[in-house]
C-alpha cells in the first residue's frame, strides 16, 4: 500500500484498503476558521441528536480569514465561532494575538502528527502531509458531521508518486520546485488523487520547504500530498507534544497511478502566470519593463514562516524598496512574528519601506489588508491567482517564492533574485 | 428524490473556480439568498440579472476547483440556479454540492450537445439529460453506489443523525 492507504487503513480498522474503496476513518483533528466554522456550527445546530462535539480536545478553532474583524459582519462570525468554542469547551481556540494562520499554527502547537489522520474546513488543510499525516479539505457539512461523529467517508485515492532528483540553485526554492510541479500536472491533474513526494531533493528540504509544497497539492486538485516522516519531522513534533503517534511507511511493493521524475539541477525561479497557478513559467520569460508590480505580498500559509521571513530580510538589508510598489507582509503566525521581531527582521523590512501586518488570511483570498484594485498587478508569495483572487476581477496575481519576490520588491518588476544577489556582492 | 428540472442554460468554460462563483470578499455572508445575489460575479457579473429561476449551468472540466468555501454551491443554489452539469467537477466541490442539496450530474457528451439558451430538462432520478431545443437527449454518469445511498437517504444530515440515534440507543 501507498502511505495515504496505510494511514486510512489503520484509521477505518482494516488491514487493507484499496483506491477507489469508500471507508469511514477515525479522524484525530478536525479544523475550522471562522469562515467555515461559521456554516459548519449552524448545520450542526440543526441536526437532530448533535449537542455536542465527538472530543472538545481533537478540534481546533483559528479565527484567521477577515480578522482582526474587516468590518460588523466578520466579527459577527468570528464571535459565532468563539461563543461555540466556549460552549463546547473546546481547547484548541485561537484568537486574534494567539494564533494565526490556521496552517501556520496546527503544527507549531504540536496539533499534527506523522500517521494521523486530519480533516479541515479549509481547502489548503492538505499542508500537513509535509508531516506524514493524511489530511484533506472538505466544506463545512463535512466538518459539522466530523465534529459530532469524530469520522469521515472518504473514497481511498490513487497515489501519483513524485520523485525529484538533483541540487536545487542558489536562490531557487522549494516553492519554484511546487510550482513547476503544479505547471507539469495542471491544476486537475492530480483530482481525486494522492501526491506523495519522493526523491533526494525533498529528503534535502527543510520541514518549511515540504510544507510549502504540500500546501500546493490541491492546486493540482489533490485530496491530500504527503512526505515520509523523517528523523527531523519527529524530532519537530516531539519537542511540541507528548501525544504518541504512529509513523508509517509505502510499501517497498504499493502500486502507483503514475510516476513522476523531475530533476531540478537545471531549475529556475519559477512564476505562475495569470490566472491559474499551473500556467508556471520560468522567471526569465516574465522579468519585463512592460509588466510592472503594484503590490508584492509575502506570507499565507504556503510561504508565510520564520525561514521565509529570513530570506526576505537578507535580500531587503538596506534597501529601499522601489518606488512605484507597495510590499505588503504577514508574518503566518504570532510566534513566526515574534520570532521575526526577536531576530530584528521586522525592522529590516519596515526600514526598507514594507508594511508588516498582524497574521491572517485576508490578503490572499481578496478578504482585506491588502485587496487589489482594477487595474492593478501583485506578485505574491501566496498559491493562488484564478481571477479576482486578491480583490478585482480587473487585477493580476502573479506567484512566486519569497526570495522573488523580495527581488521584485527592489526593482518594481519580476525579477529574478540571484540577479539582485549577484549586484549586492 | 426531487422531480424533473427545467430551465435555460447558460454556458461557462473550464476550470470555474470557487473564486469567481463567489469572491473572497462575499465569504463572510451565510444567507443563501444574499450569497445568491453574487453566484459567479467574479466570472460574469451579468448571471444573476440574466438568469431566471430555475435555470441550469452547463460547464466544462473540473468545475468548483480552489477553494473549500461550502459558500460556493450556497451561492449557486441561493440564486434560484437549478442544477450544474459539467464534464467533471473538483473534489471538494462535489461532495460540498451533494451536501447542500445543489444537484449536480456529469456527462461530457451533454456538455458538447448543449449551447447556451437551449431549453433542457433534468431527471435528479435517472440522470437523464433531455435538450428539448435540439431534440437530443443524454444519460449522466450514475453517482457511487454509497454517494447514492447517501442522496437517497436525503443527504450527510439525516445520515449523521441516524448514526447519533443508532450510537444512543
Amino acid at each position: 500500500m501507498t502511505l495515504t492507504q496505510k494511514i486510512l487503513a489503520r484509521h477505518a480498522g482494516l488491514d487493507r484498503v484499496e483506491p477507489g474503496q469508500i471507508i469511514n476513518a477515525n479522524v484525530d483533528l478536525v479544523l475550522a476558521n471562522e469562515l467555515s466554522a461559521a456554516v459548519a456550527i449552524g448545520v450542526m445546530r440543526g441536526m437532530k441528536g448533535a449537542d455536542r462535539v465527538f472530543d472538545a480536545n481533537k478540534i481546533a478553532l483559528v479565527e484567521d480569514h477577515f480578522v482582526p474583524a474587516k468590518d460588523a459582519q466578520s466579527a459577527k462570525l468570528a464571535k459565532l465561532m468563539k461563543d461555540f468554542a466556549v460552549e463546547q469547551k473546546i481547547k484548541h481556540f485561537f484568537d486574534v494575538g494567539r494564533g494565526g494562520i490556521e496552517h501556520v499554527v496546527l503544527p507549531e502547537e504540536g496539533l499534527v502528527a506523522p500517521g494521523e489522520v486530519i480533516v479541515g474546513g479549509d481547502s489548503h488543510t492538505c499542508t500537513y502531509g509535509a508531516f506524514g499525516a493524511f489530511a484533506t479539505g472538505m466544506g463545512s457539512t463535512d466538518i459539522a458531521a466530523a465534529f459530532v461523529l469524530g469520522e469521515v467517508w472518504l473514497k481511498v485515492p490513487g497515489t501519483i508518486k513524485i520523485v525529484y532528483s538533483g541540487t536545487l540553485k542558489n536562490h531557487v526554492y522549494a516553492k519554484d520546485l511546487m510550482l513547476r510541479t503544479v505547471g507539469e500536472l495542471g491544476i486537475d491533474g492530480a483530482t481525486y488523487r494522492a501526491i506523495e513526494y519522493h526523491g533526494s531533493t525533498v529528503d534535502a528540504l527543510s520541514i518549511t520547504g515540504r510544507i510549502t509544497m504540500a500546501n500546493m497539492a490541491i492546486e493540482a486538485g489533490a485530496k491530500n500530498g504527503i512526505f515520509h516522516a523523517d528523523e527531523k519531522v519527529i524530532a519537530y513534533v516531539q519537542e511540541r507534544t507528548d501525544r504518541p503517534f504512529m509513523v508509517e511507511r509505502a510499501d517497498s511493493d504499493a502500486v502507483y497511478e503514475r510516476v513522476i521524475a523531475i530533476d531540478v539541477d537545471e531549475l529556475e525561479p519559477q512564476i505562475a502566470c495569470p490566472h491559474t497557478p499551473d500556467n508556471v513559467h520560468p522567471v526569465s520569460q516574465v522579468t519585463r519593463e512592460d509588466i510592472p508590480l503594484d503590490q508584492v505580498f509575502i506570507g499565507s500559509c504556503t510561504n508565510g514562516y520564520i525561514e521565509d521571513l529570513r530570506v526576505v530580510a537578507k535580500i531587503l538589508q538596506g534597501k529601499r524598496i522601489s518606488p512605484n510598489v507597495r510590499v505588503i507582509v504577514n508574518p503566518g503566525s504570532q510566534k513566526v512574528w515574534m520570532q521575526a521581531a526577536d531576530e530584528g527582521i521586522l525592522t529590516i523590512l519596515a526600514a526598507a519601506g514594507c508594511a508588516v501586518n498582524t497574521p491572517g488570511c485576508g490578503a490572499c483570498f481578496g478578504g482585506h489588508m491588502g485587496t487589489l484594485g482594477d487595474g492593478e498587478r501583485a506578485l505574491s508569495t501566496t498559491n493562488r491567482n484564478y481571477v479576482g483572487r486578491m480583490g478585482s476581477p480587473k487585477s493580476e496575481v502573479y506567484l512566486s517564492s519569497p526570495a522573488t519576490c523580495a527581488a521584485s520588491a527592489l526593482t518594481g518588476i519580476i525579477t529574478d533574485p540571484r540577479v539582485v544577489d549577484a549586484a549586492l556582492v | 428524490m426531487e422531480s424533473t428540472l427545467r430551465g435555460h442554460v447558460h454556458k461557462f468554460g473550464k476550470n470555474v473556480d470557487t473564486d469567481v462563483i463567489i469572491p473572497g470578499k462575499y465569504c463572510n455572508i451565510i444567507d443563501p439568498a444574499e450569497l445568491g445575489k453574487h453566484a459567479l460575479e467574479g466570472l460574469d457579473p451579468e448571471y444573476t440579472a440574466r438568469m431566471k429561476a430555475g435555470d441550469i449551468i452547463v460547464a466544462d472540466t473540473n468545475f468548483g476547483c480552489g477553494s473549500s468555501r461550502e459558500v460556493a454551491p450556497i451561492a449557486i443554489k441561493g440564486s434560484g440556479t437549478s442544477a450544474v452539469i459539467a464534464k467533471s467537477f473538483a473534489r471538494i466541490f462535489y461532495r460540498n454540492a451533494l451536501n447542500i442539496g445543489l444537484p449536480i450530474f456529469e456527462s461530457s457528451e451533454a456538455v458538447d450537445g448543449i449551447e447556451s439558451g437551449d431549453e433542457i430538462e433534468l431527471e435528479p432520478a435517472t440522470g437523464v439529460i433531455r435538450n428539448i431545443t435540439r431534440g437530443t437527449s443524454y444519460q449522466a454518469a450514475q453517482f457511487p453506489p454509497f454517494m447514492q445511498s447517501l442522496i437517497d437517504a436525503g443527504g450527510l444530515v439525516p445520515y449523521v443523525e441516524k448514526r447519533l440515534a443508532e450510537a444512543n440507543r
